[in-house]
């Protein structure tokens, strides 16, 4: 196996060396391969340089979302979303742990795939990112003023969110689509009658043009068949939304045979304009729904969780010209929209060739009723009709297409383990790179709006083998920068990355940066156990709960003696950092508090609690080196005996 | 090869240093208020301080800063003092209390030891006034290095919070 994989590598040198050679001869660096280009100058960012644009890279399994700087790879932050994340207290603390909870209770992890930013006119605005959390399905809005989660929507009838979380171009719509198909309403019935009776929930999220907040508008009840990605249509397709399908055999067992055997699959063109206005006239049926709307809210710092009980579903067949298929070959992966909105790429993994459709010819096929059948009483147009083009043998298991906005696209082809490039009306493949190993999606900043950054690629791939040293058998998952500025892809990086990268969105730096917010006001804390002015800090007690209201600022905590507190109270540090400057965050930990620590941003209040076990005095402590006195930012708490009859009492210094 | 020979040099250098000193330490154990060794480059003992300097009076600096010149009205505007209060007890309370020392001074009867633009550049731009003002550098050593905080007051802010400190 090594020594395939030696030669393999041997290969891929080789031919590296070979390509290069070629590419240098055009520019005339007579080959001196890889050594001869400025790589590392184009991906150097000096010490206090900025990057040039944000990556916002999925954190697959870990549940998160990434920001990463491009060109140099340097990763600047993990914005926790669907997991838990002890270091900033997500999911832990008391004001976030409203945004974890589901239909099915407090959901501690998911699986994150693909993000999304927010667009106005079709272009990037950089107000929000969406992602999709795929195994307890829900969407969230991640507020890229502050780079933290702002909402979490849960999508009922829902199972595996896949082909999600999407933009239409003015962020009028976030969609989710189901990529495996259930009983709607679940019940209890046998896994072999699936077919014919297993649904596929396609959701419409509404997105508040001011807000942001989403509504479920409504969901569109599709034939069971396993619906994999999607895209928006932009400019003239604007108004339409593509989803690949594949499992039309709708098998419900080993689907990797079973799943493979036609011919074709389907790209569902979904008329979502058309279904909007039926449902602004009252259309749709309203179902019971379970499903949790998790709202953050950066005045209160406090999230809350709203269980919603019905939805509104959609019957294809009652919107008549809502809804079509256009067969695609062979269980396609990508469903890509070029920034014109002309052509929808269909990514078919199984095929040998790449398939592109005509938006024009769709349509055309529609009003002249050209029609192959149907499927569920949803008509199928013929293959030929709506065909533009196929990209002729690009490589093998094309995932995933995006465009440089100057005519060419750019296709992962997992098997063959490549980037291809080629030019959309032509279909020639005018370049190829290796990837290193196995790429899933791609990244152009901007590349999934009308108005595409085509400098850089960024290929995640699914297997790094031999290219970083060993870490045991888990090795790093990464990433790979190409410049595509020239007539050749050059690859001039590889960078780890958190988690399985799904997939990215990038925007240019200065679209975002200024909006960042760099700190809270103290003025404007409305969170309900904040402390605003020094003096009113204190400890309270009800019952056998202790409410602390404290205060930070370097380099003390007020009140840092506390007295009275008895084995089987339940302590709640309501802590408010005083700070009002950039980056002076706070930090606190109790000891032997079954929780994590809080990571306080000025002006912010959080809260953990904790419930003492033992008599005697535990100290407590600031965890984010503040300043030079940070050592000395601790306290203590006397814990008496649960009958003792100790008095409250608090203090700070001498008073 | 050369250059492994030369590192194991240095570390072996380096050790024996280090495990001289550690025998000097053994010697002199918990002795506090040891005399400088003679190897050790004797400092000058500073001058002792008659006053320290949240005392000294120094109604002439008018330190390092947005605030140039500020002239103070005779009479105290009672308003403005009312909410120099209020932004006082959010903003800087936790650090400083009316009139006793706590983390830093207090700020009864600074306008008698202070110029109103010091004041003013002390709480605007703390940072600028420890690298630069002598004075600001003597009382961040005095408050054992705990540096003044910028709370980003604006400047209509602080004004406020001066004509507050002229009611203590």
């Amino acid at each position: 196996m090594k020594r395939t994989i030696n030669i393999l590598v041997s290969l891929i040198m080789v031919a590296g060396l070979v390509s290069c050679n070629n590419g240098g001869d055009k520019k005339g660096n007579k080959g001196k391969g890889g050594l001869a280009t400025n790589a590392a100058e184009k991906v150097y960012v000096a010490p206090g340089e900025h990057d040039e644009f944000y990556a916002f890279i999925s954190g697959g399994f870990s549940g998160q979302l990434s920001v990463y700087g491009l060109p140099s790879g340097r990763l600047f932050k993990v914005i926790p979303v669907f997991s838990q994340d002890a270091e900033k207290a997500w999911g832990y603390n008391e004001e976030t742990k409203p945004m974890l909870e589901t239909s099915y209770g407090f959901v501690p992890w998911d699986d994150s795939h693909h993000p999304d930013i927010s667009q106005t006119n079709g272009e990037l605005d950089g107000r929000w990112v969406f992602i999709n959390g795929n195994n307890t399905p829900r969407i969230a809005r991640i507020d890229l003023t502050t780079f933290e989660t702002a909402e979490i929507i849960e999508v009922p009838n829902s199972a595996g969110n896949h082909s999600s979380s999407f933009i239409t171009e003015n962020t009028e719509y976030v969609v989710a689509g189901t990529r495996f198909s259930v009983p709607i309403p679940q019940r209890d019935m046998p896994i072999k009658d699936y077919k014919g009776n297993f649904k596929g929930a396609l959701s419409f999220i509404s997105v508040d043009p001011e807000s942001g907040r989403m509504a479920i508008k409504f969901q569109l009840m599709m034939p069971g068949f396993d619906y994999d990605l999607s895209h928006p249509g932009r400019d003239k397709s604007h108004g339409w939304f593509f989803f690949t399908t594949y499992n039309t055999e709708e098998a419900n067992t080993l689907l990797e045979v079973n799943a493979s055997q036609n011919d074709k699959d389907f790209i569902a063109a979904v008329n979502w304009k058309k279904i909007e206005e039926y449902v602004n006239n009252g259309g749709g049926i309203k179902v019971p729904a379970k499903y949790a709307h998790n709202v953050y809210d950066d005045e209160t710092h406090t999230a809350t969780s709203t269980m919603m009980n019905e939805v509104l579903t959609v019957n294809p067949l009652d919107v008549p010209g809502a809804v079509y298929f256009l067969p695609t070959p062979k269980s396609p992966h990508g469903c890509d929209v070029d920034p014109t909105g002309e052509y929808i790429v269909g990514n078919g993994k199984l095929s040998a060739d790449l398939t592109v459709h005509s938006f024009t010819k769709m349509l055309a096929a529609i009003e002249n009723k050209k029609f192959d059948g149907e499927a569920y009483g949803i008509p199928i147009l013929k293959f030929e009709d709506v065909l533009a083009g196929t990209v002729k043998q690009p490589g093998l298991g094309p995932l995933h297409t995006e465009f440089d906005g100057k005519g060419n696209a750019y296709t992962t082809f997992f098997i063959s383990s490549e980037v291809v490039k080629w030019k959309v009306g032509t279909w020639e493949v005018v370049d190829r790179q290796p990837a290193y190993y196995s790429v899933g999606h791609g990244m152009i900043p901007g590349g999934n709006s009308r108005k595409p950054f085509g400098k850089y690629f960024v290929s995640m791939n699914k297997i790094t083998k031999d290219r970083y040293l060993p870490t045991g058998p888990e090795v790093t998952q990464s990433a790979q920068l190409y410049d595509i500025s020239g007539d050749k892809m050059e690859l001039l990086l590889d960078f780890p990355t958190i988690g399985e990268p799904h997939y990215a969105a990038g925007i240019p730096a200065d679209i975002v940066a200024k909006n960042s917010r760099q700190i809270f006001k103290l003025a404007e804390n409305k969170h309900p156990y904040a402390t605003i002015s020094d003096g009113g800090a204190r400890v309270e007690r009800k019952g056998n709960e202790v409410h602390i209201y404290m205060t930070m600022i370097r380099s003390h905590f007020n009140p840092d003696n506390i007295e009275g507190v008895k084995v089987g109270d339940k302590v709640f540090f309501h802590v408010t950092n005083h700070e009002q400057d950039y980056d002076v965050p706070h930090g606190i930990s109790m000891i032997g508090a079954n929780t994590s620590e809080l990571l306080i941003m000025p002006g912010q209040t959080e809260t953990f609690v904790w419930e003492p076990k033992q008599v005697g005095v535990w100290p407590f402590y600031c965890t984010d080196f503040c300043s030079a006195l940070h050592q000395e930012m601790q306290g203590y708490i006397r814990v008496s005996p649960a009958n003792s009859s100790t008095e409250l009492k608090w203090s700070l210094g001498e008073d | 090869m050369k250059n492994i020979m030369k590192s194991l040099a240095a570390v072996a250098i380096l050790t024996l240093i280090s495990c001289g000193g550690k025998e000097e330490k053994k010697k002199d154990s918990i002795q506090i208020g040891q005399k400088p060794t003679a190897t050790e480059t004797p400092k000058e003992e500073p001058a002792v301080t008659e006053t320290k300097p949240s005392e000294t009076i120094d109604l002439t600096n008018k330190g390092v800063g947005p605030i140039k010149n500020l002239e103070l009205p005779a009479e105290i505007d009672q308003a403005m003092a009312a909410k120099g209060m209020e932004v006082y007890k959010t903003k800087c309370m936790a650090c400083h209390k009316p009139d006793k020392k706590f983390i830093g001074p207090a700020p009864k009867d600074i306008l008698k030891r202070r110029t109103p633009e010091w004041i003013m550049n002390m709480i605007l731009d703390p940072e600028d006034m420890i690298q630069k003002d002598p004075l600001a550098k003597a009382l961040l050593i005095e408050f054992n290095g705990s540096p003044m905080a910028n709370q980003n007051l604006t400047e209509e802010e602080a004004r406020q919070v001066l004509e507050y400190f002229r009611t203590l």
